[in-house]
C-alpha cells in the first residue's frame, strides 16, 4: 500500500487533510503560528466574530471538569471590521490554506451583515455560522435550539454570500437531526457539530458557581461520545457534508469521527492543553489510516453506517 | 514558549499547604522573573499555571500552594517524576522600568514566589529592595531566609499578629516604586496606597491555555480587555484601571 491520500472536500472546498483547529481555541492563528508552520493544517476556524467588538463575560470564565473544561468566554472578539482590517492580512502571512470564518451574531440581520462583509474576503472559503454559543444571551433567543430560528438565520446568510455556509449546531436540544434538516431545507451547504454542552460547577468553599456567568460550555474528551452520536444521527438525517467537532484529542478520534459521518474534523479544547496537538495529529494520520486499511481518508466518511 | 519535559528532583515542605518544587529541565525559554510555567498533570485536563520562583540553566524552582486535588497530586509526586511543561509563558517584570533608587517588593502568600526571582535579579544589578511579605498566620510564613539573602530589608506581616502588608507599607513610605504579587484584594489595596506612585503588578487568574489562545483569563485594562496569560501576568501601574 502506497502513500495515504489525506485530502478531503467540504462543499467543493479542497482541504489537504481533514484536521481543523476549532473556533474559540485558535484565536486568529497568531499564537500558534509562533509555535509551528500552520500550513500543515487542512484549514482553521477563527474565533467567533460579531459585528461590534465584544468584551465577553466577567471572570472567572474557566473551570475544570473530569476529562474536560467549562468556558464562559462570551464571544470576546475585536469585531468584524477590525478582524478584516487587522487579522485577515496577518492570516495571509501565516497560513495559505482555506480559512473557515466563524460568524457570531445577536440578531438575524447581524449574521447577514457579517456574512456580506466576509463574502469579499478571498481567503475565507467557508462561513461557519455559530448559532450555538451557550454563553451569549440574545434577548432570551437562542437561534440554535429552535428549528424555525435556525432556518431563518440560514436563509438570511444564504442570500448574501456565494461562499459555502456551514451552520454550527448546538447539542443542547432534544433532536439535533430536526435542527439539521431545517438548516438543510433553508439552503445550508454543510453543518458543523457540536458546540459545547451547557454545564456548571459550584465552589464548595464559597458555595457559589465557579463561573461568574454561572453556566458555561462543556468541552474536552468527556463530550466525544455525545458528539460522535450526534454526527451519526445527522449523517443519517441529511445529505450535507459534516464537520465533526467535540472532544477530539487524537488521530484515532479523527478516524472515529469520520467513520460516524464527518467529512472533516475540528479539534478544540485539546489544543489548549497541548498546543502542538493538531500538528501531531496530521503527522500521525497516515499511519492510523494504513493501520485501518484506508488508502483515501475521504473513504472513511460514514463508513460505519450500513 | 517551549514545551519540554521537566524532572522533579526535590519537594521541600515550607509551611502549611506550601511546598518548594525543584526540577531539572530546559529553562532556556524563561527570560524574566514574573513569567510562569504551565504543568500538565496526568488525569487532569487543564494545565496548572505556576509562577517561576527561580531558575538557572538546567534547573527550575517553583513554590506551590496546595489548593485542590491537582496541586496535592503534584506536591505528592515522588522525585524522578517527569512532567510535560510549557515554559517561558507571559511577560514578567521589566527590570529596566524599576526605579534604580530602590523598590518595594510587596507579596501576599504564594504571591511572594516570583518576587524572590525578581529580588535576586535586582540584587545582581545593585538595586536596593525592601521585601514586604504578608501571610495569613505565623504558621503560613515561608521563604524569609531566602529573601533576607537577597534583600536589604525584609518586613513580615501576618494577619493574626500585626495585620496586613498594606498597614505595614503605610508606615514605610520612603519608597515610591512597588512590584506587587498576591491575591486580587491585596493588589487593589497596594495600588490604592497614595505614596506608591509607580509600579508593576502581577495578576492571578483561572486560565484555559496559558498562551493567549482561549481568552479565558481576560480582564479589563486601559485600552480594553487583555489576557493575563499573554499580555501579563505583570502589568504596569499605568495600564490598570482601578479607581483609587
Amino acid at each position: 500500500m502506497g502513500d495515504v491520500n489525506l485530502s478531503v472536500t467540504l462543499a467543493g472546498v479542497a482541504l489537504k487533510n481533514p484536521v481543523i483547529p476549532a473556533s474559540g481555541t485558535f484565536g486568529y492563528g497568531r499564537e500558534y503560528a509562533a509555535l509551528y508552520d500552520l500550513n500543515i493544517l487542512g484549514a482553521f476556524s477563527w474565533k467567533g466574530t460579531t459585528a461590534q467588538p465584544c468584551d465577553g463575560n466577567p471572570p472567572p470564565r474557566i473551570a475544570e471538569t473530569p476529562a474536560g473544561m467549562l468556558n464562559a468566554i462570551g464571544l470576546q472578539n475585536p469585531g468584524i471590521d477590525a478582524v478584516i482590517r487587522e487579522e485577515v492580512p496577518n492570516i495571509a502571512r501565516i497560513f495559505q490554506g482555506p480559512v473557515i470564518a466563524n460568524v457570531g451574531g445577536f440578531t438575524v440581520e447581524e449574521y447577514a451583515e457579517n456574512c456580506r462583509k466576509l463574502d469579499a474576503v478571498e481567503q475565507c472559503k467557508i462561513l461557519e455560522i455559530n448559532i450555538s454559543c451557550p454563553n451569549v444571551h440574545a434577548g432570551g433567543r437562542n437561534f440554535g435550539t429552535d428549528a424555525k430560528a435556525a432556518a431563518e438565520v440560514t436563509a438570511a446568510v444564504r442570500r448574501v454570500t456565494r461562499k459555502p455556509v456551514f451552520m454550527k449546531l448546538t447539542p443542547n436540544v432534544s433532536d439535533i437531526a430536526e435542527i439539521a434538516r431545517a438548516c438543510a431545507d433553508a439552503g445550508a451547504d454543510g453543518l458543523c457539530l457540536i458546540n459545547t454542552l451547557l454545564g456548571m460547577r459550584i465552589d464548595l468553599k464559597t458555595r457559589r458557581p465557579v463561573l461568574a456567568n454561572r453556566t458555561g460550555g462543556l468541552s474536552g474528551p468527556t463530550i466525544f461520545p455525545v458528539a460522535l452520536r450526534m454526527v451519526w444521527d445527522v449523517y443519517e438525517a441529511v445529505r450535507l457534508p459534516i464537520i465533526g467537532c467535540g472532544g477530539v484529542a487524537s488521530a484515532e478520534d479523527v478516524a472515529e469521527m469520520m467513520l460516524a459521518g464527518a467529512s472533516a474534523v475540528e479539534i478544540g479544547a485539546a489544543n489548549l492543553r497541548d498546543p502542538y496537538l493538531c500538528k501531531r495529529i496530521v503527522e500521525e494520520l497516515p499511519e492510523v489510516c494504513k493501520r485501518l486499511g484506508a488508502e483515501r481518508i475521504a473513504d472513511m466518511t460514514g463508513a460505519a453506517h450500513e | 514558549m517551549k514545551q519540554s519535559a521537566f524532572t522533579l528532583e526535590r519537594v521541600r515542605p515550607l509551611a502549611a499547604d506550601t511546598v518548594e518544587l525543584r526540577f531539572s529541565g530546559d529553562t532556556s525559554a524563561i527570560t524574566a522573573p514574573g513569567q510562569f510555567v504551565n504543568l500538565a498533570l496526568p488525569g487532569r485536563f487543564l494545565r496548572r499555571p505556576v509562577s517561576v520562583c527561580d531558575w538557572t540553566p538546567g534547573h527550575l524552582t517553583l513554590l506551590l500552594r496546595i489548593a485542590g486535588a491537582g496541586t496535592r497530586e503534584l506536591a505528592d509526586s515522588p522525585p524522578g517524576t517527569v512532567f510535560d511543561v510549557l515554559s517561558g509563558l507571559g511577560n514578567g517584570f521589566t527590570l529596566s522600568g524599576i526605579d534604580p533608587e530602590g523598590v518595594i517588593l510587596a507579596g501576599g502568600g504564594i504571591g511572594i514566589a516570583p518576587l524572590y526571582g525578581l529580588a535576586k535579579a535586582l540584587s545582581r544589578r545593585g538595586i536596593p529592595a525592601v521585601a514586604a511579605l504578608g501571610f495569613r498566620s505565623r504558621a503560613d510564613v515561608f521563604y524569609l531566609d531566602e529573601f533576607r539573602a537577597v534583600c536589604d530589608t525584609v518586613l513580615v506581616a501576618t494577619e493574626d499578629e500585626n495585620g496586613l502588608v498594606t498597614d505595614m507599607l503605610r508606615q514605610y513610605d520612603s519608597r515610591r516604586y512597588v512590584c506587587c504579587c498576591g491575591p486580587l484584594p491585596m493588589l487593589r489595596a497596594v495600588y490604592g496606597l497614595p505614596h506608591l506612585t509607580g509600579g508593576q503588578y502581577s495578576f492571578e487568574a483561572r486560565m484555559g491555555c496559558g498562551f493567549g489562545a482561549c481568552m479565558g483569563c481576560s480582564m479589563p485594562f486601559r485600552g480594553g480587555w487583555r489576557r493575563i496569560c499573554k499580555d501579563g501576568p505583570v502589568f504596569a501601574r499605568e495600564d490598570i484601571v482601578w479607581e483609587t
